[in-house]
């Protein structure tokens, strides 16, 4: 045995493989493809914001202030809350199933980088993300006459706050992923979680009719900065004085999403786990 | 580290909790090697090997891999190995093909991915979805999968279990086939003609220890074990005498008997009588 060369060295082509973005995007392909293929996660995840809006504008018809309607105002914390259901508890769930079927220690042993493995997910969030926001919005105005933002300022803010905000509930989305020992704790370990935060967040209730302390809970999650940058594209102007802080504190807003994207990276980078501990 | 080797294991130690399942395995993988791990359910083969392929931390012991340790790898180790573990990872709802593509994309020079399908032998179930292969079909894929990169060292656990005795053979000399362009090959198994038949050599181990590293043709002395020599008698017995002069024995025969001996057989010990009498002497 002397030659250690690798097999077949002549016959290779000249190694391609391919960069870091052709990379994320054919992962991003590969997971759309598998949500895409999978029937009731499609219906379910798409359905649910639809759904709940339509029980919203049926329970309360009225207004909330002069010229604002609920269903206007609900609308942010069910775009949110899609937003929130098809990142955080969409990966929450989905990914201890994924370790526990050895699907990740396969990915594992590949030399695909750590991090396409998440750029997947965030791909397939934004792009279910996406379609499911602009389901709902159709909806709203077929069924309720939802007043869509004219300004494209407001469809600015709506676009930073959207990205910023899915980002951050995908990270800790892929976070929590790794509290789940077996794929059947993922939804019971993410459920509450999003349900508690939907309830503090002023998704079902006027986030200002909330007990002050648990405004003030709810202030530390992604959640509430969502429905606030939200509100401040649905609603008009006039809204902003009946806001916590008097206003709609855009610059919060980003400040405080922007640092669960953060905080959820870190998270992911040291926590993430390729094997469930049953591998050893 | 020495270039001839391609892996190098010195006091390999590994518990769970107070089960001790590698309890100080030396071993040495030559470049270019076929080496069989042979052992009992329990025995410690897969905590060995994927300690080697850096999935489980070792509590003791030096490792080297492809010159790496597989706990801290270089850059571009993972090109450089290929993988097919005991538990099956299920994808959903991905084909065949889909699935050998993507992964093709991984390495940084993998092989054809139609061709690597075809070599397993699920070309004509390309376009079907995973959930719906067979047992044997989807340990194809799996062999697909460790082999699209074109690893230098390739580790294979239990590759064959559930394959149809068609199926191994093909596989057999899916192994060859690499081991003839230089991928050094490192697989557990359960059955020893499989170990007899690719091997070039086996280490055994029982009780996370390794209790011999032999060529097939070697272990447990085979080459020394006394033949066993039957034949019938004339009154239509059969008799039969372990003998370490087997030859001499026969010639005696043909004498007595005066030409042709009746049901003369001359037989040794096979891979599998030295292994369990290995494993139960232990
Ligand atoms: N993840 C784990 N957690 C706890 N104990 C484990 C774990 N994996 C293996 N063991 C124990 O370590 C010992 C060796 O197991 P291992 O899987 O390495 O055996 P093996 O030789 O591969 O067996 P088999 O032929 O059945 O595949 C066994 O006693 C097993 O119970
Ligand atoms: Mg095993």
């Amino acid at each position: 045995m002397t030659t250690t060369l690798k097999p077949a060295t002549a016959a290779r082509a000249a190694g391609h493989q391919p960069g870091p973005l052709a990379l994320a995007l054919r992962q991003g392909r590969l997971e759309l493809t598998q949500f895409l293929r999978s029937r009731e996660s499609v219906v379910f995840t798409m359905g649910f914001p639809v759904v709940m809006i339509l029980i919203f504008a049926a329970v309360f018809d009225g207004e909330i202030a002069p010229g604002v309607s609920y269903p206007q105002y609900f609308i942010t914390g069910m775009i949110a809350t899609g937003l929130m259901t098809v990142s955080f508890q969409n990966l929450g769930i989905w990914i201890p199933i994924e370790r526990d079927r050895g699907v990740l220690k396969r990915y594992r042993g590949t030399p695909m980088p750590k991090w396409v493995y998440f750029a997947g997910k965030v791909i397939m969030v934004v792009v279910v993300g996406v379609i499911e926001t602009a389901l709902l919005l159709a909806v709203s105005v077929a069924v309720f006459d939802l007043q869509l933002p004219g300004a494209a300022t407001k469809w600015l803010t709506f676009g930073w706050v959207s990205v910023l905000g899915i980002t951050a509930c995908t990270l800790c989305g892929i976070a929590v992923s790794s509290l789940a020992r077996t794929s059947r704790s993922g939804s019971a370990v993410v459920t509450p979680i999003a349900l508690v935060l939907q309830f503090i967040s002023g998704v079902f209730f006027v986030f200002t009719e909330l007990p002050s302390w648990m405004q003030q809970t709810a202030a530390l999650f992604p959640l509430k900065w969502m429905c606030q940058g939200l509100r401040s594209v649905f609603l008009p102007e006039t809204f902003a004085g009946q806001e916590p802080g008097g206003s709609y504190e855009l610059g919060r807003v980003a400040l405080v999403l922007a640092a669960w994207c953060v905080i959820g990276l870190l998270l992911c980078l040291g926590t993430f786990r390729w094997t469930t501990r049953r591998d050893g | 580290m020495d270039n001839e080797l391609a892996i190098v294991a010195r006091g390999l130690r590994k518990a769970y909790g107070k089960n001790v399942a590698v309890a100080g395995v030396d071993l040495e993988v030559r470049r270019g090697e076929v080496f069989a791990l042979l052992g009992p359910n329990g025995a410690g083969k897969t905590t060995t090997v994927e300690i080697l392929e850096g999935y489980r931390r070792r509590d003791a012991g030096e490792v080297s891999v492809l010159g790496s340790d597989p706990a801290t790898p270089a850059a571009d180790w993972r090109n450089r190995i290929g993988i097919v573990l005991q538990g099956v990872g299920e994808f959903d709802e991905l084909s065949v093909s889909e699935l050998v593509h993507h992964f093709a994309g991984f390495y940084a020079d993998a092989d054809d991915p139609e061709k690597v399908i075809a070599r397993v032998g699920l070309a004509g179930k390309a376009r079907a979805r995973t959930h719906t292969l067979s047992g044997g079909q989807k340990r194809r894929l799996d062999v697909a999968l460790g082999i699209i990169g074109r690893p230098e060292l390739l580790f294979l656990d239990e590759p064959t279990t559930g394959f149809d005795p068609e199926a191994r053979r093909e596989f057999w000399q899916l192994i060859r086939d690499l081991a003839a362009v230089g991928t050094t090959i490192v697989l557990t198994t359960h059955y020893l003609d499989e170990a007899e038949a690719l091997a070039d050599r086996v280490g055994v181990i029982a009780g996370g220890r390794l209790i011999e590293v032999a060529a097939p043709e070697h272990l447990g002395n085979r080459q020394q074990a006394h033949a066993t020599v039957s034949w019938r008698t004339p009154e239509g017995r059969t008799e039969s005498t372990e003998s370490a002069t087997p030859t001499e024995l026969v010639t005696e025969l043909a004498a007595r008997f005066d030409g042709e001996v009746p049901g003369l057989t001359v037989t040794r010990p096979t891979l599998e009588d030295i292994y369990l009498q290995m494993i139960g002497h232990r």
